[in-house]
């Protein structure tokens, strides 16, 4: 026990060193200026981390499968506007640093009155609740122009000079720090949650609702506060949002958003506390680096999901926590060389997955746009055959290998788990 | 209406669509007693159990606890004011530890309600009364162990021990020894008589010899209907109960 969280706490504390040293990595010394594509991607992590925990308030701490989350980020993005437009014309006397406060308290007021709706029920019905929430605030988002802007969304000016630090947040370096602030803050608000009566009845809720009742508990009550806490949550993350890019529009609180938080909190893990960071961070990676590289980024997001679903239902986060065990008793060695043996396959079916999905996108999108394939150097003319024959080739044969070798892996993973349980029992 | 009477039920009846599956049963559990409900499979007892904990609501006649009618009650308020079950098909929280189910089900009657401002480790009473319980239920050793992955025997006494960790003076226990084995049901009655002393228990059981082992009043359903209630000796002399039921098991 101690082991394990001692071990946790270390990658906490280095994850926020990394989070508050990596700008200075990327600082361009001898013009001072700092890299605006990685001070906004930093941004960007922080604010999806925010969306993704308090996305899993509900999927896997609650067992409440959502639809709408982005409505309640978004609805603190929107808020946040006019806070900050009401700030610079000196109507609101709130510092830039509460500004995410009141964003969280927009979004907890809002997540009450969907709540009350949506919690009513669990399960599939829940699921289409939230669905109909989101779709409803999609549409009156685009209806509604006085509070919403309409499709071109609502604009501020984050100067309002108002700080409690005497901060201008003119520089995005500032902004980065209010959100690393904030996304700690959030975090351990978050952390301490699943630490409560109501964040352990939140796990039993979700386990089995019906003993709960039979405990004294009315489920319905701890799912509706679960879910009014979550929206609080998410409010924050929208606030920092209108904060960094002065604008929100329709994108905030609209169905993909929500998507993506749902992808997050999964590819992560739901299962282990800080799982969705994990997500949030890999996807905000992919969706800013692999998206300069290549048209086609969101299938390989949508890949790794199906993927993930299929063989890793735990997530990463949760393939980390299964070899703790054997980390602990010393037999991870024993699984090196399997895994080791992984990797050829393993790149092979990637490679050609790649490739194959690289062809496509210049076959026809890329010819659309004039762009040509080049690979080390030499372009690549995908009207070829031999590429496609190559790639798919890759596909199959790494495939067809990688599929004994995993089996294999299984049977190793087999054998140690159970030589493992029968060490303790002795 | 009988002051002794802990649950008092009158003329209760349960239909599922056209199929009355409960006619009209009129029963007295009398405060401190340990009330067993035998019948033959399909007579109606764990829907009787279902109607009395609130599970399903009733579709005529009334049903109370202390004198307080709870028949339109929710499940989790007929528990707040004392009534307390467990199920036939083990419920527990499986993913949860055998720790964190127990202290679940201390959490309301120790007033903490919905809190989401008060850390459930510095709550030292609370986690020493947990403790306290697991060692009671022969599971300290399984502190840390999933619930889900407890042995059939442990998860049953994990249940009971949930059962009774709120304190509820009215104990409904659906058939808590089935499917264990003779050394297991031996140890399961001496926790349950050692549990619930002091406290009304309500049983439905079908192992003959744990029902005359432990009960005060035994009470025989059978298609629906009490065709006998009493005392075990009673019971067992009733002409009625031979021929519907005991004459199967006994013959």
């Amino acid at each position: 026990m101690t082991q394990k969280s001692s071990a946790v706490q270390w990658l906490y504390g280095a994850t926020i060193l990394l989070a508050v040293i990596l700008p200075w990595l990327f600082h361009d010394w001898n013009t001072g200026r700092h890299s605006g594509f990685m001070i906004s991607m930093l941004s960007q992590m922080g604010m999806m981390i925010i969306l993704a925990l308090s996305y899993n308030m509900l999927l896997g701490q609650a067992g409440l499968f959502s639809l709408c989350h982005a409505t309640f980020f978004g609805i603190g993005g929107y808020a946040t506007v006019h806070f900050l437009n009401a700030a610079g014309s000196q109507a609101l006397p709130v510092p830039m640093e509460l500004m995410p406060l009141l964003a969280g308290f927009a979004g907890l007021g809002l997540a009450i009155v969907f709540g009350y709706m949506a919690t009513k029920q669990r399960a599939t019905a829940f699921a289409m609740i939230t669905l109909g929430i989101g779709e409803l605030m999609a549409t009156a988002a685009v209806m509604f122009h006085h509070f919403f802007g309409g499709e071109g969304g609502v604009t501020t000016n984050r100067m309002i000079e108002q700080s409690l630090f005497g901060l201008t947040y003119s520089s995005g370096i500032q902004v980065y720090y209010l959100i690393v602030a904030w996304t700690i803050l959030a975090t351990a608000g978050m952390y301490f949650l699943t630490q409560t009566p109501l964040g352990q009845l939140a796990n039993a809720t979700r386990d089995n609702f019906e003993r709960a009742q039979f405990v004294g508990y009315n489920p319905r009550m701890v799912r509706f506060l679960q879910f009014s806490l979550s929206g609080f949550f998410a409010g924050i993350g929208g606030g920092l949002y209108a904060i960094t890019y002065e604008i929100v529009t329709f994108d905030a609180l609209a169905g993909p958003l929500s998507a993506n938080a749902l992808l997050m909190a999964y590819i992560g893990g739901t299962t282990v506390f800080g799982g969705p960071i994990l997500g949030a961070v890999l996807i905000t990676l992919l969706q800013s680096g692999v998206s300069l590289l290549s048209n086609s980024w969101l299938v390989y997001v949508g890949v790794i999901f199906i993927a993930m679903v299929i063989f890793a239902p735990a997530g990463f986060a949760g393939i980390i926590a299964a070899h703790r065990p054997l980390l602990n008793s010393g037999h991870w060695t024993k699984l090196i060389m399997p895994y080791a043996r992984l990797v050829i396959p393993g790149l092979a079916i990637v490679l050609g997955f790649i490739g194959l999905v690289e062809l496509l996108s210049f076959l026809t999108i890329g010819a659309a746009q004039g762009k040509k394939l080049v690979l080390m150097g030499t372009a690549i003319d995908v009207s070829f055959s031999r590429p496609w024959l190559i790639c798919a080739g890759l596909f199959l044969a790494g495939g067809v290998w990688l599929h004994f070798e995993a089996a294999r892996v299984g049977r190793i993973w087999q054998t140690l788990t159970v030589d493992l349980m029968k060490r303790r029992e002795t | 209406m009988s002051v002794a009477a802990a649950v008092q039920l009158s003329d209760v009846r349960k239909n599922f669509g056209p199929t009355e599956i409960i006619r009209g049963v009129d029963l007295d559990i009398v405060t401190g007693e340990r009330h067993c409900i035998i019948g033959p499979n399909g007579a109606g007892k764990t829907t009787l159990f279902n109607l009395i904990s609130g599970r399903f609501p009733i579709s005529s006649g009334s049903i109370s606890l202390h004198g307080q009618r709870i028949d339109t009650l929710a499940p989790h308020q007929i528990n707040r004011i004392g009534l307390s079950r467990s199920f036939q098909i083990t419920s527990i929280f499986q993913k949860l530890s055998v720790f964190e189910n127990v202290r679940c089900a201390l959490l309301w009657s120790r007033g903490y309600k919905y809190s989401f401002w008060s850390p459930l480790w510095r709550q030292k009473r609370l986690n020493e009364e947990t403790q306290f319980l697991l060692e009671d239920l022969n599971l300290a050793t399984r502190r840390d162990t999933p619930a889900g992955l407890l042995s059939y025997a442990e998860q049953r006494a994990l249940e009971i021990g949930m059962t009774i960790a709120g304190g509820a003076s009215v104990i409904l226990l659906d058939e808590p020894t089935a499917g264990m084995s003779n050394t297991e049901t031996d140890y399961a009655i001496a926790l349950i008589r050692r549990v619930t002393e002091g406290k009304t228990l309500l049983m439905v059981e079908h192992d003959m010899k744990v029902v005359f082992d432990l009960a005060n009043t035994i009470t025989v359903l059978v298609y629906g209907q009490v065709v006998a209630s009493g005392s075990p000796q009673s019971v067992r002399a009733n002409r009625a109960v031979q021929e519907a039921y005991l004459g199967e098991v006994e013959g």
